[in-house]
């Protein structure tokens, strides 16, 4: 454990030492210009003080070669910043492959959780060590922000937009999590706790949570069929809109000739906004859902549709453009 | 004070205080001098209101449940402590108040140059706090100063659509105050004021007007179309109607950034006039503090989106706007440095503008270094919406804007009033000021660190000595308001007569008697010497002859 004043938070994730790094190299930058100028001035401030009551100073207007020091060497520090940051940043943004992935649902004021497994936490997510885990993050009504200083992550969860963080934590424990962007009353309220969990402990806690688990597959193959969407997606191609197997995480050749990939936010923007994108070879007759699904059953239809993922595309009748489809 | 023997001083007999009497030779006054008191009278008010908010937001924070308030009056407090001191106080109050007085008289002018638009963008400024007045009265406010969409067009229960429509009324009064600003500046500088005779005060203030021109219809159309959401729920920003509320936070930020520059480009404008005169010399750098001034303005308007590096937005966008935000620290670092250099060999007396100004040093120092902080995307991942992106904006707008305001007011008090303040209580002031600041605002950094989000109405206990810390220093900080209300008010009637030009100062304000007639001068002055130059001006009375006279550019 830290002290009782601790100056920075736990160090729990993959990320937390090189934003702690980060943090130690502008610090010790800022500091160095703060206290040197700080001692200037006060040193100046003493050393010419006003010996009698009619004196000046001495006219000096300037000098090129000082300012264009103070322009130079600034500039190029700065630099340093930004380019470090960005390193940093740019690997935060860019998920690595194979990732555990969790649904995380914020609305005013709680934060619904969602595990592979279909098992759902309410305020509490829980997570193994050493794994690389994606948040799929949606919002039900206006912005919020999940947010856990001790990993030194956080992102913006919006509503209609999926937003994506990422993290491999390092460190068993259990974290605050935060709302971070101000949404209504309660907003204090909406946090929760981060459990990090020994991988084996992680399975037996998924396994043996006694909590009622609803199948996301099978709620969405139900799903999938109360909606009707199976009257036209047919999975052998034969229907009026394309079989959706083996779409999730494809290439999808649109209309535009241009190409997509079939993820997340593609199969949520496609059920709530259908004429945004449309498959190439297909009319634009889908129905928009919009307010008729609520985020979970969404997740619940993108859980069915990634679980057909593996079944047979069938050669006409699909979206899915061949592997050497892509140049 | 140490300069000048007081006892010759004597008030001029008509001056444009004594000019005209009766409530409406104020009320339909034309005279920037009196426009800019009827500013400073209506800016102190709003000032008083957001401090109360401050006042009970730092008193309910001493427990980590929340001492005083419920959660729902929290979020109100923060939202109407913001939005009054924001739009009400810290915009107009340097550019309306101090500019509106000094602009003119410093370019050796008689009145700006449309008098009458003048006093329209006063009653434009009262007709807007009037709706947001309406608002805080009726219900409050709870959305964030910020206004972010979907949250207020659609799910706050809060008197949201009054306080939209007061910010919105409230933008044409900045809006004709820049324009006047402007076309005053071009065409009615004294002959021999040259553009490079202007006083830094007057540069910042028209890069000030750029920005005010340029951005503040943003803004205005932006919280308009968030209002109209709101009342007849046309899809702009609500996913839910096909809207998108990212699109909000571009053009709220577009103003919004900027408008930062707006409180603290006439904040430096202020530090720039003060430190040559208490150092009596000439600024060091001139042409680069000048220029500095308009790069902040331009520059200032391509870092909006730093404010959203975690909503998901493109990684090239966040490089892009990185980058740029580190470019527009450089200005502000080029004014630090000159302002510094300035001291040296300088003639450095104590009294108490200085003082507020080298606390100004101080603070936007830490200020302004903080933003590198935030403008780095790999660090801004953690640091965003905590704690210390609110102890950095304090710096920059309390121990920066404020600094400058209240520095700038004790400066000119003696030319606005005809009137000497106590110096030795102000000067204990504004030391109470710098460390009252100090104590309330540098715990906010590290409790942003551990993580402690902004807009919280209750937080974990381990956040809690860092909180009562911040309090403690807020009521310093309170004290550190009172007083110079109490004194400034007091030495209007009782205080010493100052007489024209009591520091003594090189600029064309202090050529005219104090207080200045209505006219300004006698007669057109003609300037016929270079800014900040106290070696070849016989007229201070100064003892030149003391100094070894250095050529230009020679150090």
């Amino acid at each position: 454990m830290q002290a009782d004043l601790p100056l920075y938070p736990d160090q729990a994730s993959n990320f937390a030492m090189s934003v702690d790094g980060l943090m130690a190299y502008i610090t010790a930058i800022c500091a160095f210009f703060a206290v040197a100028i700080t001692a200037a001035v006060i040193y100046f401030f003493f050393k010419y003080r006003r010996k009698h009551p009619g004196e000046v100073g001495v006219p000096i207007h300037g000098d090129m070669r000082l300012e264009t020091l103070w322009i130079v060497v600034p500039l190029f520090l700065a630099l340093t910043m930004f380019g470090w940051g960005a390193v940093v940043y740019v690997d935060y943004r860019r998920t690595p492959m194979d990732t555990l992935d969790i649904y995380v649902i914020g609305k005013q004021w709680m934060w619904k959780i969602q595990q592979p497994t279909g098992l759902r936490e309410i305020n509490e997510l829980h997570v193994p060590v050493g794994r690389n885990v994606k948040l799929i993050l949606a919002s039900e009504d206006v912005i919020h922000d999940f947010s856990v200083p001790a990993f030194r992550v956080k992102m913006d969860v919006v509503p209609g937009h999926y937003n994506t963080m990422w993290f491999r934590p390092t460190k068993a424990g259990r974290y605050h999590f935060f709302c971070q962007q101000y949404c209504g009353t309660n907003h204090a309220l909406m946090g929760g706790w981060v459990t990090v969990m020994e991988p084996m402990d992680y399975a037996a806690w998924l396994s043996g949570s006694s909590e009622a688990t609803a199948n996301p597959v099978l709620a969405g193959e139900k799903l999938f069929a109360e909606k009707s969407c199976n009257t036209c997606h047919l999975a052998d191609g034969s229907g009026r809109a394309p079989s959706l197997n083996g779409l999730y995480g494809g290439k999808v050749l649109l209309a535009d000739g241009s190409t997509v990939t079939g993820d997340d936010a593609y199969l949520r923007e496609s059920i709530l906004n259908p004429a945004a994108k449309i498959v190439a070879g297909y009319a634009p007759v889908m129905p928009s859902y919009q307010g008729q699904l609520t985020e979970e059953q969404i997740i619940d239809l993108t859980s069915y549709i990634k679980s057909l993922q593996s079944q047979p595309v069938p050669a006409k009748g699909s979206g899915v453009a061949p592997a050497t489809g892509k140049k | 004070m140490s300069a000048t023997p007081a006892a010759v001083n004597q008030m001029p007999r008509e001056h444009y205080l004594n000019a005209t009497y009766g409530i409406r030779s104020w009320l339909l006054t034309t005279d920037h001098k009196r426009i800019a008191l009827l500013y400073l009278a209506s800016v102190t008010f709003f000032f008083f209101i957001g401090g109360a908010f401050a006042t009970m937001i730092r008193i309910h924070l001493l427990s980590p449940k929340g001492l005083l308030v419920t959660p729902e009056t929290y979020n109100k407090l923060f939202t109407m402590h913001g939005v009054a001191m924001i739009f009400f106080f810290l915009i107009p109050s340097i550019p309306a108040v101090l500019g509106n007085f000094l602009l003119p008289i410093m370019i050796g002018a008689k009145d700006l140059a449309f008098p009458k638009i003048n006093l329209l963008s006063w009653y434009i400024y009262l007709i807007g706090g009037c709706f947001v007045l309406y608002s805080f009265s009726t219900g409050g406010l709870d959305t964030g100063w910020t206004f972010y969409t979907p949250l207020s067009s659609v799910y706050s229960n809060s008197a949201v659509t009054p306080a939209v429509l007061g910010v919105f009324i409230n933008g044409f009064s900045s809006i004709l105050t820049g324009l006047n600003f402007i076309v005053t500046v071009h065409t009615m500088r004294a002959p021999g004021m040259t553009w490079f005779r202007l006083p830094l005060f007057v540069w910042a203030q028209y890069a000030t007007s750029i920005i005010f021109i340029l951005g503040t219809p943003v803004i205005a159309i932006t919280l308009l179309l968030a209002g109209l959401e709101r009342m007849f729920h046309l899809g702009f920003f609500n996913p839910a109607l096909g809207g998108d509320p990212i699109l909000f936070q571009h053009l709220f930020w577009f103003y919004s950034h900027p408008a930062v520059y707006i409180m603290i480009l006439p904040a430096m404008g202020v530090i720039s006039e003060i430190i040559p005169t208490f150092a009596r010399k000439p600024i060091f750098g001139y042409s680069f503090i000048a220029g500095s001034s308009i790069a902040i303005a331009v520059i200032g308007f391509f870092v909006w989106a730093h404010h959203m590096f975690v909503t998901g937005e493109s990684t090239y966008a966040a490089l892009t706007f990185s980058l740029l935000s580190y470019l527009v620290a450089i200005p502000s670092a080029v004014k630090v440095f000159n302002w510094t250099s300035t001291l040296y060999k300088g003639s450095i007396s104590y009294d108490t503008p200085m003082l507020y100004a080298l606390g100004f040093i101080g603070l936007f120092l830490i200020g302004g270094l903080t933003g590198l902080f935030l403008a780095c995307l790999g660090l801004d991942i953690h640091l965003h919406d905590t704690y210390f992106v609110i102890a950095h904006f304090h710096y920059i707008m309390v121990g920066g804007a404020v600094m400058g305001y209240v520095g700038g007011l004790h400066y000119w008090w003696p030319k606005i009033t005809g009137k000497l303040y106590p110096e030795y209580l102000a000067r204990i002031a504004a030391i109470t000021l710098f460390l009252g600041f100090n104590l309330t605002f540098f715990p906010q950094f590290i409790l942003g660190y551990l993580g402690m989000p902004r807009r919280y109405a209750s937080y974990p206990p381990e956040f809690q000595v860092l909180n009562v810390m911040s309090t403690a220093g807020a009521s310093i900080l309170a004290l550190g308001y009172l007083l110079p209300m109490i004194y400034l008010t007091w030495s209007m009637r009782y205080g010493e007569v100052a007489g024209p030009n009591p520091w003594p100062a090189t600029g064309l304000e202090w050529r005219t008697p104090s207080p200045p007639p209505t006219e300004n001068f006698e007669v057109t002055p003609e300037v016929t010497w270079e800014p900040y130059d106290y070696d070849n001006r016989p007229d201070l009375g100064l003892d030149v002859s003391g100094a070894p006279a250095l050529a230009h550019g020679d150090d």
